[in-house]
């Protein structure tokens, strides 16, 4: 499948599931995403996102997040989501990286909820409708524990080394994009290359890979995470990822920067 | 980077390094560059295991973004880092945003772990270099992570001190209160009580906050920079740079 074949699979108001920005994010992607036109865009962050979000919610494509965190890391607060709250145009639905990982973890075992420990006083639960607090029915004393309902996201999104020819894909230790793809309806992934070697037969590959089973697309997007790293593969552009923060600082420092990188359609 | 700044910063690693003396294995989470630092001194030294997110040799998790915070409900990491946008008098940080939203308000990055960690890792380490009324108000807009819990809720451990640019404080988490134990090269005791805006306690006399050792400083520059590299690049060559 093509990039534009593979991203014109996402609709309008998708819950898009991607990952943190070390894990494999599928930045190509996203630029023929913006390319396609594709908004109303539900983003849930796994755990956090940073410089992906940013660039989705400052083209106006995004109406809600669910996130732990969405920062540029090293290269500071994320501009575009910062003026994006600030102006009320996008709804915020602040979670914890732990609870991320668990209701996804529902997910893949197809109950309900989840429990999870901790985050009781804290204003994140105080925040969220969709958690319950409830007694831990197997203590003998008070011991109350937050649940939380199970994420199923529509599509999950990210970029990964490799896939073979039958569809798996090889993500290596990053074990969340698994637990992604076992979560999501669909899981959409660009690779750096299609191996000959069937990824699920051998033995010592097949820890990391993810079985075509879960998979529904994939498309071949070589450096498909720049200007972020792929672990193994590239380093993060730490330059290009300053160029950004910059630019994006205002509303005409981020459409010149969209111009440069997504309108004129090549990249490099 | 002016030679104030980099003794700052090195009493800053040097009382974490002392926090962590007895852990066996801390984790080190986004955005911690100076903890990070503090926890390869104490590798160092003591062997303390450290699992550092984000680092392909010292992110030491194979099943994901979740083993991290399985390990912590486990009992299994012994002490964590947490910064925030705001830390109050009562231990509690806001990682979450200040004033109106939407309006005029500030937004932050949002809350990481922090809910869940600061309740299941025992020695919790507070740290935020900027030492002002603005970061270090009497108590936080709004609560990421609690600083204390009422009694019956599950919860093995907390903040056990403030580390900032200015200065050094231990935590009672009994009375939900700092005590000023230093101030860095550089400050006095006023002085830091002017920059604060909560209350805390103070014994007649405030000590200068201990350096490192010599040792540390050389593990500083060549080894810890070279493992820090690849997730703080620009703090890995700060730390070559000073001399």
């Amino acid at each position: 499948m093509t990039l534009r074949e593979l991203v014109a699979t996402i609709g309008e108001g998708d819950l898009v599931a991607v990952p943190r920005e070390y894990s494999g994010v599928a930045m190509e992607a996203t630029r023929e995403l913006l390319r396609a036109g594709t908004g109303g865009l539900r983003l849930l962050a796994v755990p956090t996102s940073g410089l992906q979000a940013d660039v989705l919610i400052g083209a106006g494509r995004v109406t809600a997040v669910e996130a732990a965190a969405i920062s540029l890391g090293e290269a500071g607060l994320a501009p575009r989501f910062t003026a994006a709250m600030r102006a009320g145009t996008i709804t915020m639905l602040d979670s914890t990286c732990p609870a991320v990982h668990a209701a996804l973890q529902a997910a893949e075992k197809g109950v309900p909820f989840v429990p999870l420990r901790g985050i009781l006083g804290s204003d994140v639960l105080a925040r969220r409708d969709d958690w319950r607090v409830e007694q831990n029915p197997f203590a003998e004393g008070p011991d109350p524990i937050v649940l939380l309902p199970a994420l199923r996201p529509d599509v999950a999104l990210f970029h990964a080394p490799r896939a073979d020819r039958e569809g798996n894909v090889w993500v290596g230790r990053h074990r969340e994009l698994a637990t992604m793809a076992h979560a999501a309806a669909r899981t959409l992934v660009t690779v750096e290359e299609v191996v000959d070697v069937d990824l699920v037969a051998d033995p010592e590959l097949a820890p990391g890979a993810i079985p075509a089973i879960y998979v529904s697309a994939i498309a071949v997007a070589p450096r498909g995470a720049w200007p972020l790293g792929l672990s193994g593969h590239y380093a993060a552009d730490v330059d290009e990822l300053a160029r950004y923060a910059a630019a994006a600082r205002s509303e005409e420092g981020f459409t010149a920067w969209l111009d440069e990188h997504v309108s004129a359609g090549s990249v490099r | 980077m002016t030679g104030t700044d980099a003794a700052r910063r090195e009493a800053m690693i040097a009382a974490v390094v002392r926090r962590l003396e007895g852990c066996r294995t801390v984790a080190v989470g986004a955005s911690s560059p100076m903890p990070a630092a503090a926890s390869l001194l104490a590798r160092a030294r003591w062997d303390t295991r450290v699992l550092m997110l984000g680092n392909d040799r010292l992110d030491r998790f194979t099943e994901g973004g979740r083993e991290l915070f399985d390990l912590a409900a486990q009992g299994r990491i012994d002490a964590f880092f947490l910064s925030g946008g705001q830390i109050d008098g009562a231990g509690n940080v806001n990682l979450l945003g200040v004033g109106d939203l939407p309006g005029d308000g500030q937004r932050f990055p949002g809350s990481f772990g922090s809910p869940y960690l600061a309740m299941l890792v025992p020695r919790l380490i507070l740290f935020r270099e900027e030492h002002s009324l603005r970061t270090l108000p009497e108590r936080v807009d709004a609560i990421s992570a609690p600083g204390t819990s009422p009694p019956g809720v599950y919860r093995r451990g907390g903040p056990v001190a403030l580390i900032t640019g200015r200065a050094v404080f231990a935590f009672d988490p009994a009375r939900a209160r700092f005590t000023l134990e230093s101030v860095n090269p550089g400050e006095t005791a006023r002085g830091v009580r002017a920059a604060t805006g909560f209350s805390y306690d103070e014994a007649s006399d405030v000590p200068i906050s201990p350096p490192l050792e010599e040792a540390d400083r050389a593990r500083l520059r060549g080894q810890v920079a070279d493992d820090l590299d690849p997730v703080y690049p620009r703090f890995a060559r700060a730390l070559r740079a000073a001399s």
